[in-house]
């Protein structure tokens, strides 16, 4: 039993839908308690969606649990299959529905129906969303693209590729997918096909036609691409083209499995390499920055952070747990203990010891770095509306490197703003006690920085330090967008070397300690 | 103009003209509702000193901040306690795995001194006692921390149910009212605490002693109950609150609800005459509050009469919502679905609705979908999986969730209830150069 407040991850069935409802002419009828529909939510809401999720719910009552169930599970899939006449139809059971062990797969097969049906079993107690995404695919990548008899025989390279992973729910897949084509197109590369995200059983059945595989998000699409080397020969590329370097070997890796010559590469690159060498860039150097998020997107921030816009990775993370093993060996790359855990308390632990200046997280990393006032951008699901933006926005690809260089930098003080606010640190009119020359003269000052309820919470020390009065005044002189950090790092420090009182000599010791 | 073909249109023509609340259309399929842990949201704001503990699983804690939309700010005081495979395969004594999740907790959130067990489809499932884990908690961490149960299960109870059971397991914590008490009033039903403060100015100014609310701000404000104690609805889906209330000896004053101008002096007439209000004293006080809110809703009747409404069942208000609309604002009701439908409590509201207004309690959406599309209604009142897909579809909307989560009730509200129906149709007409 785990305490859990906010979630990484949905339960499997989430995951199953994630797929019917980025396939066409695919339904699914799902075992479930009246509650369940919660889920539609996540489609019509968060994703903005102008159709409901194709998906049946048994609604099953306390009151049918004695007498039967399952007869609503076959009433309700017999009418789902009359009304939206699908071309295939997946049956499964949400966790509540699992324990009452009514066996849709079974009762689906007595209904007899004209449709082909892909039976799912979801296990609710121990796995979640994503696992139940890659299962569904997988499943149905196999009811349609079955093994052929015989031996499997290598496949030499060629010139059409699939493309597999983008899903309905996804972080920007959307516009990832947009990045990819383009890339892979430009390379003189056919795409068979693209799926789940707008794909048939159809389009599932003619994927074998393919020389190779793209695995844009192995969560989604691993299994089934090993399923698919396996079974029919095909490799696949497992190259994520996120950040500058990445789309470059994602390129060079495309074109090596399509048997395209290395000179034959089109050269094009983002803007990303460049604005990070411009001068104004010099002051993100070894900026602090903890990572968190599903596996494929946190390690892909790692390597852009360290090696694309010369950060210092103070902490990196995953609640993937099926990809932990990925997620360990970047964090030994940059000297960082990997954090795997989906229970965001220890999460927000982990952000408030390791005190970094950027966080690069989910949604729920966004909450704490806004508690703890720190600088925020988000880079992988959970998803939410604020993910679905209007405009054109991919992290993969030329484009998504440059997406990623806006929207990491700009939560962050620039450069030449930062130097300004030194020099003018003790300019009568910039202080924080001064009003905006906009703003009426009776307006009382700005909030003072020693207002405990306007300091961050998270990492408040609570003992009351007794400040000389000269080091009080000398802390003064600090710009008051850092004073906090300042005062909080001196508190510390006293607390460690067991200091009664701060003098100025206490200050600047203190900031020659936690300076880099 | 003719409907399009539709296979259930001459089973609803024949049944329509017999339709009424003695008469609902009951059919079953999926409901696209919320289940009654969904309360959770609005109790955990109520109650500044409880905690709502889920046991359950991953999909409930991923309902609650699905549900919650915009994940709260602060810290909530709600979580789940995750039912896992070792827990279900008796690897784990679940009982004991409850200990450590409630020690936890409770080491998290000192302040709390409330803590309410809440049960889900998993927990009803594998028979998980509840009631004697709570009684177990206030063995271990009482008398400091008060332990409640109750069940916000799918398989039970629709998203308001959830507070109809809250309350259920409140109203057993209430202190017996002392021998010889004045008469007082309960007034059950969790409103944001702006309305709260009027009706209790209104009251006041009514003379009418002691009155609370239910459920309090703080787990250790509980008002006192017994035969001297009156009880007063804010809320019409409390039908085991007011058993378990009538139980204790607390006498039940029938009213509509406190929607709209008519609603809320009816409400408040309802405990008026109880007490003995002097109608002269009724009329001066409540006069002012009556002549702004029919004011407030009169701004907003043109834009509503002879609107034809359509409603999705979600918190069991719509048919005080209907009787609102119909009377105060003009419209026309098309259909009103309800999850649930407590003919007893609601009578004073169908007295205000026409004779034969079509009901639908319980739901299977897809032949309700139907129903909606053929009738082609002005304005659809649905939850949040269906709103965006039928904007789509052309058919101006209104979330449900928000008559829940906004403050509606009493005389300074009515306005704003008009208005809340008002702004898809204003918003719609801004928009028409990009339809």
């Amino acid at each position: 039993m785990q305490l859990t407040v906010w979630t990484y991850e949905g339960p499997p069935h989430v995951g199953a839908m994630r797929i019917a409802a980025s396939m066409k002419g695919v339904h699914f009828v799902l075992h479930a308690p009246q509650g369940d529909t919660y889920a539609d939510l996540l489609f019509t809401m968060i994703e903005r969606r102008d159709t409901r999720p194709p998906v049946t719910y048994t609604t099953f009552q306390a009151r049918d649990l004695g007498s039967d169930t399952a007869e609503i599970f076959k009433t309700a899939c017999r009418e789902a299959v009359e009304r939206f006449k699908p071309d295939a139809v997946l049956v499964g059971a949400s966790c509540t529905a699992e324990l009452i062990q009514d066996n849709p797969a079974g009762l689906a097969a007595a209904l007899n129906l004209d449709i082909p049906v892909v039976p799912l079993e979801l296990p609710s107690y121990q796995k979640k969303e994503n696992w139940g995404a890659a299962e569904t695919f997988y499943r149905l990548v196999r009811a349609f693209a079955p093994s052929p008899a015989g031996v499997v025989t290598p496949r030499s390279p060629g010139k059409t590729c699939n493309i597999l992973g983008p899903a309905a729910l996804g972080f920007r897949h959307r516009d990832d997918i947009v990045e990819v084509t383009k890339l892979v197109e430009g390379l003189g590369v056919a795409i068979n096909v693209v799926a789940p995200l707008g794909a048939t059983v159809a389009d599932l059945a003619r994927l074998p036609q393919a020389d190779f595989n793209i695995v844009l998000y192995p969560e989604i699409a691993g299994t089934a691409a090993d399923w698919l080397k396996r079974s029919h020969g095909q490799p696949f590329v497992a190259i994520q083209p996120i950040g500058a370097l990445a789309t470059d070997a994602f390129v060079d890796a495309v074109a090596k499995a399509a048997g395209i010559a290395p000179e034959a590469i089109p050269t094009s690159r983002s803007r990303l390499p460049w604005y990070s060498r411009s001068v104004d860039s010099t002051y993100l150097t070894g900026k602090r920055v903890f990572i968190f998020g599903d596996a494929t997107h946190a390690v892909a921030a790692a390597h852009i952070a360290a090696k694309e816009l010369g950060f210092t990775i103070c902490g990196l993370g995953t609640y993937s747990r099926e990809f932990a093993r990925e997620v360990r060996a970047a964090a030994a790359e940059y000297g960082v203990d990997p954090l795997i855990s989906d229970d965001h308390l220890v999460v927000e632990d982990a952000i408030t010891a390791a005190q970094p200046e950027l966080v690069l997280g989910t949604q729920m990393e966004r909450h704490v770095a806004k508690r703890l006032r720190l600088p925020c951008a988000v880079i992988s699901a959970p998803v939410h509306v604020q993910d679905f933006p209007a405009r054109y926005s991919p992290q993969m690809g030329q484009e998504g490197a440059n997406v990623i260089f806006d929207s990491w930098v700009h939560p962050l003080m620039m450069g030449l703003e930062e130097h300004l606010l030194h020099m003018f640190r003790d300019d009568f009119e910039f202080n924080d006690t001064m009003q905006p020359s906009h703003l009426t003269q009776s307006a009382s000052p700005a909030r003072d920085e020693s207002d405990p309820a306007a300091e961050s919470p998270q990492i408040e020390i609570p003992e009351t330090f007794a400040w000389a009065d000269e080091a009080e005044k000398e802390l003064r002189k600090i710009p008051f967008f850092v004073r906090g950090k300042a005062r909080r790092n001196t508190e510390k420090f006293a607390t460690e070397k067991g200091l009664r009182i701060i003098t100025v000599e206490a200050l600047y010791d203190a900031k020659a300690h936690f300076s880099r | 103009m003719n409907a399009p073909f539709n296979p259930h249109a001459p089973v609803i023509a024949r049944a329509a003209s017999e339709r009424g609340p003695a008469n609902p259309l009951r059919q079953r399929g999926q409901h696209e509702v919320f289940c009654g842990l969904t309360s959770i949201i609005w109790l955990h704001r109520k109650m500044q000193d409880a905690f709502f503990l889920i046991v359950g699983s991953r999909t409930c804690a991923h309902l609650m901040q699905s549900a919650a939309g915009v994940m709260i700010f602060a810290e909530p005081r709600f979580a789940t306690a995750v039912i896992d495979e070792r827990d279900l395969a008796g690897m784990a004594d679940v009982h004991d795995e409850l200990d450590k999740v409630v020690a936890r907790l409770l080491a998290r959130r000192p302040e709390i001194r409330m803590l309410v067990l809440v049960g889900s489809c998993p927990s009803e499932v594998i028979k998980l006692d509840l009631a004697k884990a709570a009684e177990r908690q206030g063995q271990l961490h009482g008398p400091a921390v008060r332990f409640l149960h109750y069940s916000g299960s799918g398989i039970e109870t629709t998203f308001t149910q959830g507070e109809d059971n809250f309350l259920t397991s409140l109203v057993k914590e209430l202190p017996a009212e002392p021998v010889g008490a004045r008469q007082s009033l309960i007034v059950a039903g969790a409103m944001a605490d702006v309305v709260e403060d009027q009706f209790r100015r209104i009251f006041d100014a009514l003379g009418m002693g002691h009155v609370s609310f239910l459920p309090p701000r703080n787990s250790t404000a509980l008002p006192h109950v017994g035969p001297n104690t009156r009880l007063l609805l804010a809320q019409p889906f409390l039908g085991e609150t007011t058993k378990a209330l009538d139980a204790r000896g607390a006498k039940h004053l029938l009213a509509p609800f406190p929607l709209g101008e008519e609603g809320t002096t009816a409400w408040l007439k309802a405990a008026a005459d109880a007490f003995g209000v002097d109608p002269g004293r009724f009329a001066a006080i409540t006069g002012p509050g009556r002549a702004r809110a029919r004011t407030a809703v009169e701004r907003y009747r043109p834009a509503l009469q002879d609107k034809r409404v359509f409603f999705f069942p979600d918190s069991q208000l719509e048919p005080s919502l209907a009787r609102f609309l119909h009377r105060e604002t003009g419209m026309d009701i098309v259909e009103i679905g309800t999850p649930f439908l407590h003919r007893h409590h609601l009578a004073g509201e169908f007295e205000l609705l026409p004779e034969h207004v079509f009901v639908s309690e319980g739901q299977d959406v897809d032949k309700q979908l139907d129903r909606c599309r053929t009738a082609r209604p002005d304005l659809v009142v649905c939850g949040m999986g269906l709103a965006n897909p039928l904007e789509a579809e052309g058919i101006t909307t209104k979330w449900s969730i928000e008559l829940v989560f906004t403050p509606i009730q009493g005389y300074e509200q009515a306005g704003d209830l008009a208005e809340l129906f008002v702004r898809p149709f204003a918003r719609r007409d801004r928009l028409k150069g990009i339809a």
